[in-house]
C-alpha cells in the first residue's frame, strides 16, 4: 500500500465514518429515548434519498434545497411512526421493532408503486470535479458530506446540552419516571426524539442520493450498518454511536480496499457480535442495571 | 392398564386421511404449495422452541439454510440418499445451532435478538463469500430431488407424501416435547426466570437445549426445501424471508403449540390470494404484522382463548341468573 493509496484510504474512511454517524445517531437517540428500536431506519435513509431525487431530478430545484426538503418531510415520517407504532407497543422493545419491520416492508411497496422497482433513479451529481488532497482524489459530492455531517453534529450537540428542549429529551432517556415528575410530557418527547431521528436519517439519505444507487432497496444495507454501528457505540449512546461509526468507517474502507466488501461486511457484523457478546454495554455504554 | 386417550390419535387419524387425499383432488400446481406449506409447518413449529423459553431470535431461517446447504453438499459431492441427507442436515443444523448459541446465552430479550441477527448474517456473508465449497452469490444448483426404489421425487406426488410423513413425525416429537417435562421447563424460565433458577432449573442449560432443538427442526425444513427445489441461494435465508417467518408466528401467536399452525395457515391463504396483487404483497403483510403487534400482541391463539373465556364466563353467568330467578 503506497502513500497515496493509504491517503486515499483514510478519506474514503472519513467520508464513510461520517454519514455512518449521521445514520446512527438518530437510531441511538431513538434507542436512548423509550427504547424504540426503529428498523425501518434504513427505509427512513432511502425516503430521503426520494426527495432528492423528486425535488432536485425530476423537479428541477437547486440540490441544497432539496436536500432541506428531505429534513421536514422524513422527520414528520419519525412522527408519524411514533404515534402509530412505538406509542402502542412501548411496552415492548421487540414488538416495536417488529412492527418497524412491517413498515420498512410497507415503504418500499409505496416507493416502488410510485416511482418503479426496477433500474436504479439516477440523480445528477450537483458538484462536479474532485478535490486533490496529496495525491488523493475524492470527489466533492463526497467531500461535502463531511462538513455537513460535522455541522449537524454540533447542532444535535448544542440542542441536546444548551436547549431546554433537549435536556428534557436526555432528562427522559435517564429516567422517564422522573422526567415526568418534573412535568416532562413523555409522549411529547418521545415524538420529538423520532421527528430528530427521521430528520437525520433522511439528511443522510438526502446527501446520498447522488452517489449512492437510488432504489426502494436501499435501506437494506444500511440498517445493517446503522445497528453494527450503534450497538459497538452502546445503543443509547450518542457519543458512542459517533465514535463507532468513525471507527466502522475506517474498519469498513481498510478492509474493502485490502481485500473486498463482503469481507468487509463479515468484519462489521463480527464486531457486532463480539461487542454484544462481551461487553453489551457498548464502547461508551452506560452500564445497564 | 391404561385406557388410551382416543382424542388425540382420532384427531390424528383424520388428519393423514384428509393429508392422503388432498393430492387426488388438487391441480399438481396446488400440491406444490402443499409441500411448501408442510416444509413451513415444520419450520414454525421449529420456531417456536427457542421462543416459548423468551429467545426471539433473527437467525432461524438461517439455520434452516445450513440444513439446506448440508443437504446440498452431502448429495452433491457424496451422492448420499435423501434418507441419510436430512436426518444428517438436521445434526448439522443442531451441531451449529449449538454452537451459536453459547455465546449468545449471555444477552437477553432484545439484545439476543439483535445478535442473533449479526451471528446468523455472518454464516450468510461465509455462504457469499467461498465460492468453493458454497457457489458464492449465486447459490448451488442440481441438487437431485431423491428418489426411492424406482419412485422419484421429482414428481409432485410421492414427494408429497414424503414431506407429509417427515412433517407428522417432526409435529409430533414437537408437540411431546412441548407437553413433557421439558417443554413446561422452557416456560417456566420465561414466565419468571428468577424463580425458575431458585427452584434448581440451570437457566442457560434449557435455554442452549431449546434453541439446539429449534435449530435441528429447521435443519429438516431446510434440507425438504433444497431437495425440492433443486438449488439454494443465500438470498432465499435473508432478513426479508425471516421477516415472513416472525409474521407467521406472531399472527398466531406462540402461547400455544397450535399457535403458530394457525398463523401459518391463515398467512398462506392470504399469500394465495393475493397472488394477483402480487407487488403488493409485502405492504399488505407488513400492514398485518404492524396490525397483529398493535391490536392482538397474543395473536390468534390468545384472540381464540378469549373468546372461550368470554363464551364460559357468558354461560356460567346465564346459569347463575336462572338460579336467581
Amino acid at each position: 500500500m503506497d502513500l497515496a493509496l493509504l491517503i486515499q484510504t483514510i478519506a474514503n474512511s472519513i467520508v464513510a465514518g461520517s454519514i455512518y454517524a449521521v445514520i446512527a445517531v438518530g437510531l441511538a437517540m431513538a434507542f436512548g429515548v423509550m427504547k424504540m428500536a426503529n428498523f425501518a431506519h434504513g427505509e427512513f435513509f432511502m425516503a430521503g434519498a426520494y426527495v432528492v431525487y423528486v425535488f432536485y431530478a425530476l423537479l428541477g430545484w437547486p440540490f441544497p434545497i432539496a436536500v432541506l426538503m428531505a429534513v421536514p418531510i422524513v422527520g414528520a415520517m419519525g412522527i408519524i411512526t411514533e404515534r402509530l407504532i412505538f406509542r402502542p407497543t412501548r411496552s415492548n422493545v421487540l414488538a416495536g421493532f417488529m412492527a418497524t419491520a412491517g413498515l420498512a416492508f410497507i415503504l418500499q411497496v409505496l416507493v416502488g408503486q410510485a416511482w418503479g422497482v426496477g433500474l436504479m433513479r439516477s440523480v445528477p451529481t450537483p458538484y462536479m470535479g474532485a478535490a486533490d488532497i496529496l495525491g488523493a482524489k475524492i470527489g466533492w459530492q463526497r467531500v461535502l458530506v463531511v462538513p455537513v455531517a460535522i455541522v449537524m453534529l454540533s447542532c444535535l450537540w448544542y440542542f441536546l446540552f444548551k436547549v431546554k428542549y433537549g435536556k428534557a429529551l436526555r432528562a427522559c432517556a435517564q429516567d422517564p419516571d422522573t422526567a415526568r415528575l418534573q412535568g416532562i410530557g413523555i409522549n411529547k418527547m418521545t415524538m420529538l426524539a423520532m421527528g430528530i431521528s427521521g430528520a437525520s436519517a433522511g439528511l443522510a439519505g438526502a446527501l446520498m442520493a447522488p452517489i449512492h444507487p437510488v432504489t426502494p432497496y436501499m435501506g437494506h444495507g444500511v440498517i445493517l450498518t446503522a445497528f453494527i454501528v450503534v450497538v459497538m457505540g452502546g445503543m443509547e449512546s450518542i457519543a458512542g454511536a459517533v465514535l463507532a461509526a468513525v471507527l466502522l468507517g475506517f474498519i469498513h474502507t481498510f478492509v474493502t480496499t485490502l481485500s473486498d466488501a463482503v469481507t468487509a461486511q463479515m468484519v462489521g457484523v463480527a464486531c457486532m457480535a463480539i461487542i454484544l457478546i462481551v461487553r453489551p454495554e457498548g464502547l461508551l455504554g452506560r452500564v445497564k442495571a | 392398564m391404561s385406557i388410551p386417550n382416543w382424542k388425540p390419535l382420532f384427531l390424528l387419524a383424520a388428519v393423514i386421511a384428509v393429508g392422503c387425499a388432498i393430492p387426488f383432488m388438487v391441480r399438481a400446481y396446488t400440491i406444490e404449495i402443499f409441500i411448501l406449506f408442510m416444509i413451513n409447518l415444520i419450520l414454525v413449529c421449529s420456531y417456536r422452541i427457542p421462543a416459548t423459553t423468551g429467545d426471539w431470535s433473527l437467525s432461524h431461517v438461517v439455520l434452516m439454510g445450513v440444513g439446506a446447504y448440508t443437504t446440498a453438499l452431502l448429495s452433491k459431492w457424496f451422492d448420499l440418499t435423501i434418507f441419510l441427507t436430512v436426518p444428517l442436515s438436521a445434526v448439522v443444523a443442531g451441531i451449529v445451532g449449538f454452537i451459536m448459541v453459547t455465546p449468545l446465552i449471555r444477552t437477553r430479550g432484545f439484545g439476543f435478538f439483535i445478535a442473533s441477527f449479526a451471528l446468523g448474517e455472518l454464516i450468510r456473508l461465509i455462504w457469499i463469500k467461498f465460492r468453493y465449497p458454497f457457489g458464492g452469490p449465486r447459490g448451488m444448483i442440481g441438487i437431485p430431488n431423491g428418489e426411492l426404489g424406482s419412485i422419484d421425487f421429482f414428481e409432485p406426488m410421492p414427494y408429497y407424501y414424503f414431506v407429509m410423513a417427515v412433517a407428522l413425525i417432526c409435529l409430533i416429537i414437537m408437540y411431546r416435547i412441548d407437553q413433557s417435562r421439558i417443554g413446561k421447563t422452557f416456560t417456566a424460565l420465561y414466565t419468571d426466570e428468577g424463580l425458575a433458577e431458585s427452584v434448581g432449573i440451570d437457566v442457560p442449560r434449557y435455554r442452549a437445549l431449546a434453541f439446539g432443538l429449534g435449530a435441528f427442526f429447521a435443519g429438516i425444513a431446510g434440507a425438504l426445501l433444497a431437495h425440492r427445489l433443486g438449488a439454494v441461494d443465500p438470498k432465499n435465508f435473508d432478513v426479508t424471508t425471516m421477516v415472513y417467518l416472525i409474521i407467521w408466528i406472531v399472527v398466531g401467536g406462540t402461547t400455544t403449540f397450535w399457535g403458530p399452525i394457525m398463523g401459518l395457515i391463515l398467512m398462506t391463504f392470504i399469500f394465495e390470494w393475493s397472488r394477483p396483487l402480487l407487488e403488493w404483497r409485502p405492504l399488505l403483510f407488513g400492514g398485518t404484522l404492524i396490525f397483529f403487534l398493535v391490536f392482538l400482541p397474543g395473536g390468534l391463539d390468545d384472540l381464540f382463548f378469549k373468546i372461550r373465556n368470554k363464551i364460559m364466563a357468558k354461560k356460567s353467568g346465564a346459569g347463575v341468573s336462572d338460579v336467581a330467578s
